[in-house]
């Protein structure tokens, strides 16, 4: 670890926080040899994008106890804003920095042996079945220092458990609300839909305050049984203050499909890792994902879809738009492993600069070890038409306005293809809070 | 208010360092119908680009004034608030955007904050203009202009005048592209607009839009300036003999701007 004065997250501190919490001991030793590791390893790379100044150490770690709340009403108003409402059965969990402080589940849900926790409550109620999950095949406690810092001081999250051949109608959702503009998030999310099972989960992530820095380091992995079917919507919308590693993974079974939807919209500089391994023959991955970057905003986003089934198809499509000084890197990575015949994978960037001093970068990266495949990518990097603007401002709209019709007619093609209504409903609101 | 005025006086524009307009003056008064002909390349483009406020092109001499007001002082947007309107010879397509909400933002921009139009009366005004060019309902949830053929463009256009209803109107070849039947809906179009509020430039080169949109007067552009001017008998002459005679009158050997010594 770096030399840091306020670094206090020893051995100690892990142990102390991990039995305060009542964790059952696999995942205190778990947390024990990852606050280990996060002494010995690098930060991660993401290319083209320096993040060694970035802050992934001052933050607070624990909130201490967090008071429920009765009802939604009691919730800061732009939190009860992120509440889908599309359904008539609710599914919800809010956590306020890491702490769930509200929960309402369907009947049905229950009945259906369906559970749908928070990850400290999952910890000690369903030990041995978390287990199974939690830092499984699609994701290394070791791959580099912040995975391993997730691991030791992970704080929040959810665990959904989806039993074989249950259909979950109404969605699950989740809102991580960070309220102490301090406060560090590790949260951990698991969704494990067992085969033949269906799920909608979809998560917002926020806060409202623009100036203090905090971290958000965030794991999510999606298990996705034989001929299951996971839909995964996310908007991340986080202050210019906190800086975001997130990586969200997937691992698709035999005719699984796995299909995410995600805004990400963060204001403050974000790393994103979101891999999805389809790992049985005929499973299907669909990544569908829009970003806007304003201000001196960093970002690196990684997509990467790897075949190893035959016959799996998976497809990206990214959508981004920068602003002021805002830089992003967009990498689309198609593996296809050997054996994976007739496997399909197709991926879209398209990303486009509105100003002079934003950079934006599209990488589309296509490896493939097998013959019989098809493979196909397209990426652009583009401005705004200077003609495209006179045009418009010629009929009397404002160069802000014209700026705010152009991006959402950037986005359109992504937003209007999300396969989740809640989604693209919170994500236009945000988009329309970021073009201004 | 009786109509608008407008009044370009010793206008010289340049593009990328080289004088395109050298010197041009003319008046529109609201009710006042005017055209601009002349051969390829001799600067009409320009002059309407010029006047609306395209960034490439610098002025360099002259005034543009709007009822007194310096136009161009004033932002592109802020011109069309003042009521002008230029429908472009090749009008940009922007995705994503629907020709619909394209309109409705344009007209909330001219009615300014807290006058927005409601949507019911925006739909009814759109639904009965598209009726009156004979334009297919499904274009106002098209993304605008993609995609559009050269007429269904021009058309959008003169939708888009009819919608914002502006004081001074330029039209850059609104007839070409257009085929017979086309060319007399956006001429009766442009004839519903006329009243005394209304001023209009049109750029064309032929008579046969002046067939039906009958012009007050008609001027020639050539080498950047308007060479010559009279009414509406002129563009017969024109169309009947062609330029080469305004061309010997005046002694103008190559009629382009930036041939001439
Ligand atoms: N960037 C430039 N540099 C130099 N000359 C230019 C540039 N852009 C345009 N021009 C020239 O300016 C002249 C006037 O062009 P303009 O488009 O105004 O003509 P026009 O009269 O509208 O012609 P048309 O009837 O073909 O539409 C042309 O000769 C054109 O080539
Ligand atoms: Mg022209």
């Amino acid at each position: 670890m770096s030399v840091d004065t306020k670094w206090t997250y020893d051995e100690n501190y892990v142990r102390e926080y991990s039995q305060k919490r009542g964790e059952p001991e696999w995942l205190t030793e778990q947390r024990l040899t990852a606050i280990r590791l996060a002494d010995e390893l690098e930060l991660p790379k993401p290319e083209k994008t320096n993040i060694k100044t970035w802050n992934f150490t001052e933050f607070k770690h624990d909130s201490g106890e967090a008071a429920p709340i009765q009802s939604v009403d009691d919730l800061h108003e732009d939190v009860q804003a992120l509440i889908d409402r599309s359904t008539e059965e609710q599914n919800l969990i809010v956590f306020r920095d890491g702490k769930p402080i509200y929960r309402t589940e369907s009947d049905h849900l229950k009945e259906q042996g369906v559970l749908f926790l928070d990850i400290e409550t999952a910890a000690r109620e369903h030990s041995d079945l978390l287990k199974k999950y939690f830092m499984g095949s699609a994701v290394e406690v070791d791959e580099h220092r912040l995975t391993a810092l997730h691991v030791a001081l992970l704080n929040g999250g959810t665990f959904i458990y989806v039993p074989k051949n249950v259909t979950v109608e109404a969605p699950l959702q989740t809102i991580y609300w960070q309220e102490d503009p301090e406060a560090g998030l590790f949260n951990h999310v698991i969704v494990a839909a067992e085969d033949n099972s269906q799920v909608t989960y979809l998560e917002n992530y926020a806060s409202f305050n623009r100036e203090q820095s905090a971290v958000a380091n965030i794991i999510s992995e999606v298990y996705t049984g034989q001929n299951a079917k996971v839909s995964y919507g996310g908007v991340d919308h986080f202050e210019k203050g906190v800086t975001t590693y997130v990586n969200r993974r997937g691992y698709v079974e035999k005719d699984g499909y796995l299909e995410w939807a995600l805004g990400q919209m963060n204001e403050g500089n974000t790393v994103s890792d979101n891999t999805t391994v389809l790992q049985g023959d005929g499973s299907h991955a669909d990544t569908k994902a829009v970003s806007i970057g304003r201000e001196d905003q960093s970002q690196n986003f990684w997509t990467n879809i790897v075949h190893y089934g035959k016959h799996s198809t998976g497809h990206i499509l990214t959508h981004g738009v920068m602003k002021d000084k805002a830089s992003s890197i967009f990498n689309g990575v198609t593996k296809i492993k050997h054996g994976a015949t007739k496997a399909d994978g197709q991926q879209t960037e398209r990303v486009l600069m509105l100003s002079e001093r934003a950079r934006g970068d599209a990488n589309p990266i296509l490896l493939i070890d097998e013959d019989d495949v098809t493979a196909g990518h397209a990426a652009s990097v583009g401005r705004v038409d200077p003609m495209q603007m006179f045009y418009m401002m010629s009929r009397g709209i404002t160069r802000t306005e014209a700026e705010r019709l152009i991006i959402h007619g950037f986005l359109a093609p992504v937003v209007n293809e999300l396969p989740i209504q809640a989604v693209k409903e919170r994500l236009t609101e945000v988009i329309e809070r970021k073009v201004y | 208010m009786a109509g608008s005025t407008l009044k370009i006086e010793g206008l010289h524009v340049e593009i990328d360092g080289s004088e395109i307009i050298k010197g041009l003056d003319l008046e529109i008064n609201g009710g006042e119908i005017h055209a601009i002909m002349g051969p390829n390349g001799t600067g009409k483009s320009t002059l309407a680009s010029a006047i609306m406020g395209h960034p490439r092109y610098e002025i360099t001499q002259g005034s543009v004034h709007l009822d007194g007001k310096d136009v161009l002082e004033m932002e592109v947007d802020e011109r069309a608030h003042a009521g002008m309107f230029l429908a472009m010879q090749y009008p940009s397509e922007i995705s994503g955007v629907t020709n619909s909400d394209f309109m409705r933002s344009a007209i909330n921009s001219n009615r300014g904050e807290g006058d927005e139009i409601s949507l019911m009366k925006f739909i009814r005004k759109m639904d009965s203009k598209m009726d009156e060019l004979e334009i297919d309902q499904s274009f106002s949830q098209r993304y605008l202009n993609e995609g559009f053929s050269g007429g269904e463009k021009k058309r959008n256009e003169i939708l888009q005048l009819l919608m914002l209803e502006p004081r001074i109107a330029i039209l850059d070849e609104i007839d070409s592209g257009l085929d017979i039947d086309a060319l007399k809906v956006v001429s009766k179009g442009i004839n519903s607009m006329k009243s005394p509020d209304f001023g209009c430039l049109i750029i064309t080169h032929y008579q046969r839009l002046l067939n039906y949109i009958t012009p007050d007067k008609v001027h020639v552009m050539m080498q950047g300036r308007i060479v010559k001017s009279g009414g509406a008998e002129l563009a017969q002459r024109l169309e009947e003999e062609g330029y080469d005679w305004i061309k010997e009158e005046l002694g103008i050997e190559d009629e382009k701007v930036g041939e001439q010594a």
